[in-house]
């Protein structure tokens, strides 16, 4: 990836780009109450007395929440601190019931840590480390609804009280595919965790942007802030526009303002919000009805002991253990659904072929990453609830024996996909097996040489192309049944 | 037949469940003198039906052979800051007016368990914030007591929980509960006579009573006697999970553990609290205290406080700031006064609930709180405050190394006319005086009647104790109570 430049009037512009990421906690129940966090229920279906923030309602830290952070903490390697505390945020709106969001401004649950981003799918080892600042856990606030009443504005409280991770980056990206390669990471490190489902489209996960331009190697330039963005796609879009205009307003004399920004996806443009001068002032201070958070060893432990293997980590045992492709073992690793497949799949078709598991590694990660996925992509009426690990690795031990060929094996899988039945029953059923008896490939090779006397002349007069003519009269005698690697040796013998 | 309304929690229990008399003709005699009482306005809310039923369910217990609870057949008054199930609670605020709770606090809830039952909803000042009662929106409660001057000005009962006090005095309550953030308790209980103790802080849960500041706030019990108290507070207090606040502690059997022996004890005399101009009558109260605690064995110890002239500053900077915060829900959105101005939009909707929805003194320490926590203001007020707090637990923690419970006046002064410091704030703040420095510490801390001024109105001391150590405290206080012999009542004027 070369250097991202914004090539202005006057020259070279860099961008320099925070985020501030937000991530739902995956938890049963809110960061202060009991009610639930299903995406989708009715309005105000979850919402317990806290969360409407009812006269003498008090918040109760849900530890499930904080173990979930920490974790999250962990997994970047950043610093716990054994210490936090909780804020109230002041404002009003109609959101937010208590009139305040209950954050961590002074004290924060998780300091300093990083991750390292891609910088080359080809290449997995080239990357860029980007610092994180900060992981703080907050309340979510309400949602209000425009569309219900002519003159009214409505409220929706499920959210409200929901726990959040605020994922605060360094402004160390410096162009929107670092930026880009950042929230993949952080989405995929999210759900490897577990404490987050990464689903932006529910808005489980939503970035607020920091972008701002200088002339390289000049001090950084004012930023702008716009949020709540929700896809990887917006995320790159708005800091393209924000940086190119950054630089028009800056190159036509003007300044920027230090603002929040709001990004319309219809036109890909960012618009004022609130200008500094209307922001608020949020009066933090200490939430008087929670005693600060003190984690123990025991519990800080615990988190530890229960995080898995991390994507680096996966991805550096694939290749070293399994013997994969830099490649292949970059895509496996990327997305926690696909390894935990990948996985799966492996250890059963090493169960099934009774070799170690970096013997079948390779087939395997072939099959999972593009064939089976182009054959069930292929598939009208494919049925998801048939496509078992046991199917899967069926096939593969028929493939690994040879006892079926690689196109018999999609055949096979197209008909498990639609069916469910047995891959070793459909093999025999359907015919779709492989002949390997060299007597009977020796006597259909018999009979296409007798046929074609002419062309067995032309081929030991040296036309050695004509070597795949006979492998294909073969294989359609055989109705496309012979095993390749034995139709290949008979003829050769055959041939002289 | 006894006199059912004089008598104290102990021994309605007693003489309830020794079948003397029925819990439904104790809080019959009481639901008629509250009837009779309204020209104290100390209830907001009056509920016979309630107490009548609660009285029935433990003469049908009795009945059956069943234990009736610690406070089985005893009715009592319900400041109106605790959430009550299905009856209205305002916290003394227009803004709340007509909201009715569906969930019960933890404290009343206990109470109900403990064979309890509601008289009423008692007045307060609004949201807690006064020391006179007169911030109420429902009006004033007038203290029973009067002077013995011939004059008949109206007193206050203290605040903020005065209809508490007025109730216990007045004899519309055996007992009544209370809540303290800067002496809600301790100053309305010295103004009219009765006991009252604020546990340490966490002892009895937040959840469900209206917050005023969330740091400081604690329930309590207001009843006529030590042992009552004692008895009270044992049916109130106990970890409550719902509360990150609540002290996940055993409840100690205070009332078998009382003991007003004070051989071997140390009583701290706090030399900062003995200030210049002191009222005489205070004074001497204060030195009749020391002379019967020396009686009753212990030892004197003159001890000091040194940040106390820093107490007042810090309370009224940490209180209201969390006030400001605590209040910002009554915004008209969800529940209470909603006032919507033609075409309003949101702010305009906020701006005339909360205009309409707050009394006086409750937008003042709302503004105040919201100035010291404001970006500029912060450190030079909030965090300074919080490190007075600091300082002045040290103080308690040393002076703790030298005694056992601290012996000092629980106000200034006697009850003061209604009306007389209404016009001067800081007058009125300086009520808190002795009070607030055991709040900002969240150390218990309770006022027993000590004697009458030469105006014939009582004066309380009170005893302020280690952390957890309500039971040095209700000892020390029933010394006290023991040795001042105070049985005096106010005349039945109203």
């Amino acid at each position: 990836m070369s250097e991202y430049r914004i090539h202005g009037a006057t020259g070279e512009w860099e961008v320099v780009i925070g985020l501030e990421v937000h991530a739902q906690v995956t938890s049963q129940a809110k960061l202060f109450s009991g009610a639930a966090t299903a995406f989708g229920a009715e309005p105000n279906t979850q919402v317990s007395l806290v969360d409407a923030a009812m006269p003498g309602m008090l918040p109760v830290p849900n530890r499930e929440c904080i173990r979930q952070a920490v974790r999250t903490g962990m997994a970047i390697d950043a610093q716990i601190n054994k210490w936090s505390r909780f804020d109230r945020k002041n404002y009003f709106y109609a959101d937010l019931p208590q009139g305040y969001q209950i954050s961590q401004l002074y004290h924060p649950l998780v300091g300093e840590g990083h991750l390292d981003i891609a910088l080359d799918d080809k290449n997995p080892e080239n990357t860029k480390r980007i610092g994180v600042e900060r992981i703080h856990v907050e309340q979510d606030a309400g949602k209000l609804m425009h569309d219900q009443h002519p003159t009214m504005s409505y409220v929706d409280l499920n959210r409200s009280g929901v726990a959040l991770m605020e994922i605060v980056s360094k402004p160390e990206m410096r162009s929107p595919a670092e930026a880009g390669a950042y929230v993949r990471k952080l989405r995929s490190i999210l759900r490897y965790v577990g404490s987050c489902d990464g689903n932006m489209e529910e808005g489980s996960m939503r970035a607020d942007v920091n972008v701002s331009v200088r002339k390289p190697g000049e001090e950084f330039g004012t930023r702008t802030e716009t949020k709540n963005v929700n896809s990887v796609r917006f995320v790159m879009q708005v800091i393209e526009y924000e940086a190119n205009r950054q630089v028009d307003v800056l190159e036509s004399g003007g300044k920027v303002d230090q603002e929040t920004r709001l990004f319309d996806p219809d036109t890909g443009t960012t618009r004022t919000m609130r200008s500094k001068e209307d922001a608020h002032d949020y009066r933090y201070f200490p939430d008087p009805d929670l005693l600060p958070l003190e984690l123990d060893d025991a519990f800080l432990h615990d988190c530890r002991e229960s995080l898995p293997e991390l994507p680096d980590a996966k991805r550096h045992r694939y290749e070293s253990e399994l013997g994969l492709t830099a490649y292949n073992a970059n895509q496996l690793t990327a997305d926690v659904d696909v390894y935990k497949r990948f996985e799966d799949v492996l250890a059963a078709t090493a169960d099934r072929t009774g070799k170690p598991e970096k013997d079948v590694a390779t087939q395997v990660a072939n099959w999972v990453l593009s064939v089976a996925p182009g054959v069930k992509n292929a598939t009208e009426g494919a049925v998801e609830a048939n496509d078992t690990t046991a199917a899967n690795a069926g096939i593969l031990a028929l493939a690994a024996a040879n006892v079926v060929s690689g196109g018999q094996a999609k055949e096979i899988y197209e008909i498990v996909l639609k069916t469910g039945r047995e891959p070793d029953e459909i093999a025999e059923t359907e015919g779709l097996k492989q002949n390997s008896d060299t007597g009977a490939i020796e006597a259909v090779i018999d009979e296409v040489l007798a046929a074609n006397e002419d062309k067995v002349a032309e081929y030991r007069g040296g036309k050695d192309k004509l070597f795949g003519f006979f492998v294909g009269q073969t294989m359609k005698a055989m109705k496309g049944k012979g095993n390749p690697a034995v139709v290949n040796e008979v003829l050769k013998t055959k041939l002289g | 037949m006894t006199n059912l309304t004089e008598l104290g929690v102990a021994a309605i229990r007693d003489g309830v469940a020794g079948g003397e008399f029925t819990a439904v003709e104790v809080a019959e005699a009481f639901n008629a003198n509250v009837a009779a009482a309204s020209s104290l306005n100390a209830f907001i809310v009056a509920t016979p039906e309630v107490a009548v039923d609660a009285a029935k369910a433990v003469d049908a217990k009795r009945a059956k052979g069943e234990p009736l609870g610690k406070m089985g057949g005893v009715p009592i008054g319900m400041k109106d800051l605790f959430a009550t199930k299905g009856v209205q609670t305002t916290a003394a605020s227009h803004i709340l007016e007509g909201f009715t709770p569906q969930y019960e606090s933890t404290v009343s809830q206990k109470l109900w368990d403990a064979g309890a039952g509601m008289l009423g909803k008692l007045n307060l000042d609004q949201f807690a914030m006064g020391s006179s009662n007169e911030t109420s929106y429902f009006g004033n409660v007038i203290s029973p007591w009067r002077r013995k001057d011939g004059g008949n000005a109206a007193l206050a009962p203290g605040g903020s929980s005065g209809g508490s006090s007025a109730a216990v005095a007045a004899r519309l309550a055996p007992a009544a509960t209370g809540t303290d953030t800067g002496g809600s308790i301790r100053q309305p209980a010295a103004f009219t006579g009765i006991t009252g103790i604020k546990p340490t802080y966490g002892r009895c849960s937040r959840w469900g009573v209206v917050a005023f500041a969330s740091s400081l706030d604690q329930a309590g019990p207001m009843a006529r006697d030590t042992r009552d108290c004692a008895i009270m507070l044992e049916a109130m207090a106990g970890f409550d999970p719902k509360d990150a606040t609540s002290l996940d502690m055993p409840v100690p059997e205070w009332e078998a553990g009382l003991n007003p022996d004070m051989k071997g004890k140390r009583i701290g005399i706090p030399r900062e609290y003995r200030m210049d101009g002191m009222d005489e009558d205070v004074a001497k109260s204060w030195d009749d205290g020391i002379a019967w605690m020396k009686d009753a064995g212990a030892e004197i110890v003159d001890i000091s406080l040194p940040h106390t002239k820093y107490a007042l500053p810090a309370y009224y900077i940490i209180a209201p700031a969390e006030a400001s915060s605590n209040l910002a829900r009554y915004d008209g959105v969800r529940y209470g006064l909603r006032d919507l101005p033609d075409g309003a939009g949101l702010q305009d909707m906020y701006a005339a609930t909360r205009a309409d929805g707050f009394g006086p003194e409750v937008k003042r320490r709302i503004m105040i709180g919201t100035y010291v926590l404001s970006a500029g203001f912060y450190d030079a007020y909030y965090n300074q405050a919080q490190k007075i707090r600091t300082l002045i637990a040290q103080d308690f923690a040393k002076a703790f190394e030298q005694c056992d419970v601290i012996l000092a006046p629980t106000c200034p002064t006697a009850a003061f006319a209604l009306g007389e410091k209404t016009s001067d704030p800081l007058a009125m703040y300086l009520n808190d005086v002795f009070a607030v420095p055991a709040s900002l510490a969240g150390l218990p801390a309770m006022s027993v009647p000590a004697g009458m001024n030469r105006e014939g109105l009582p004066l309380g001391l009170q005893i302020i104790g280690r952390a957890f150590d309500e039971q040095g405290v209700l000892n020390a206080g029933l010394a006290i109570e023991k040795a001042a012999g105070f049985v005096a009542t106010p005349d039945r004027w109203w």
